[in-house]
């Protein structure tokens, strides 16, 4: 009996880890700003470059913060859900055009519409290092004290926004 | 036959180079050096198991330039770990610091050997009491 004892306690240790290590998936990397305020930032504006989006813009209102780029297949992917997003009010969208062209970014805002309350145009990716970005799209929710909450990387929908987004926005209400 | 034996070698055998790292190399040599040990230290955060030095991604290009920049700045590669721990995390070292959060990636492999060892004392020293011939009951059936 106390043969096995050891290794069934060794193999009981395990288990939990070895579970929990499989249902992590190693390319979703944690933001290191949950907690803490978002970096901060000045950037011009994507629309008109003579004016600039700040930090400061993010106090005051709970927001999203959008990376995303013309270039970014996943933003694309999204860009019709973020419309819907914008319509519905619920929240303003910021954004910062990561690493792209401001020409192609504004085509792209044309054509498929434009879900930003306002876009900072990082055409270096200076800011998207900075705001820890690995890969577009990001969506990041900043409460009003202009402090990351939630970082979620990839294309949103509705199920994700309702799942992810719905009951961290009702809590931050509260 | 041997033909296309001949071409699969040359396939096989020959290499494409395409310079990775298209930004412009530090005057002083010893700069230089010290740059490079650093990008081969710094994990390209979209590609995971590349460095940025290898990396033609976007992220990493960004990150070089932004390595080198703080080097022409004159920071220290502690300083210039940092930044990138503040950003991304220990994950994005390869060689991650000594902090408590990462204290459990330098100890284990010492913890393992440690316990493997007695293990592998224990087994040793109970086949040792077994008389020489005799198959050792652990391999048997339990009696």
């Amino acid at each position: 009996m106390n043969r096995y004892l050891l290794p069934l306690i060794a193999v009981i240790v395990m288990i939990p880890i070895l579970v929990l290590g499989l249902g992590s998936d190693p390319s979703k990397l944690p933001s290191q700003y949950i907690g803490k305020s978002a970096p901060n930032f000045s950037l011009p504006m994507l629309t008109d470059p003579s004016r600039t989006m700040s930090t400061a813009d993010l106090r005051g209102q709970v927001s999203l913060v959008n990376i995303w780029a013309t270039w970014c297949v996943g933003c694309r992917v999204e860009h019709g859900f973020l419309m819907d997003l914008a319509d519905s009010n619920t929240i303003p969208i910021y954004a910062i055009n990561w690493r792209d062209n401001r020409l192609d970014a504004l085509k792209f805002l044309s054509q498929l519409g434009n879900p930003y309350a306002a876009s900072g145009f990082d055409g270096d990716g200076r800011v998207g290092i900075d705001w820890g970005v690995y890969g577009a799209p990001e969506t990041f929710l900043i409460n009003s004290e202009g402090m990351v909450v939630y970082r979620f990387t990839g294309p949103l929908n509705r199920t994700l926004w309702e799942q992810e987004f719905v009951p961290r926005i009702a809590e931050l209400a509260n | 036959m041997k033909q296309l034996l001949s071409m699969l070698a040359l396939a096989f055998l020959s290499t494409s180079v395409i310079a990775i790292d298209s930004g412009r190399a530090f005057d002083d040599p010893d700069l230089q050096a010290r740059y490079e040990r650093l990008i081969a230290e710094v994990r390209c955060v979209t590609c995971q198991n590349q460095n940025i030095k290898d990396s033609s991604a976007f992220i990493a290009a960004d990150l070089r330039r932004e390595i080198r920049r703080m080097m022409g700045e004159g920071l220290s590669n502690d300083q210039i770990a940092d930044f990138l721990v503040t950003r991304y995390g220990d994950f994005a070292l390869y060689r991650p610091r000594y902090t408590g959060k990462t204290l459990v990636l330098w100890i284990a492999p010492f913890l393992l050997v440690f316990f493997g060892g007695i293990a592998i004392a224990r087994v040793v020293r109970h086949r040792m009491t077994l008389p020489v011939g005799e198959v050792s009951d652990e391999s048997g059936p339990a009696q």
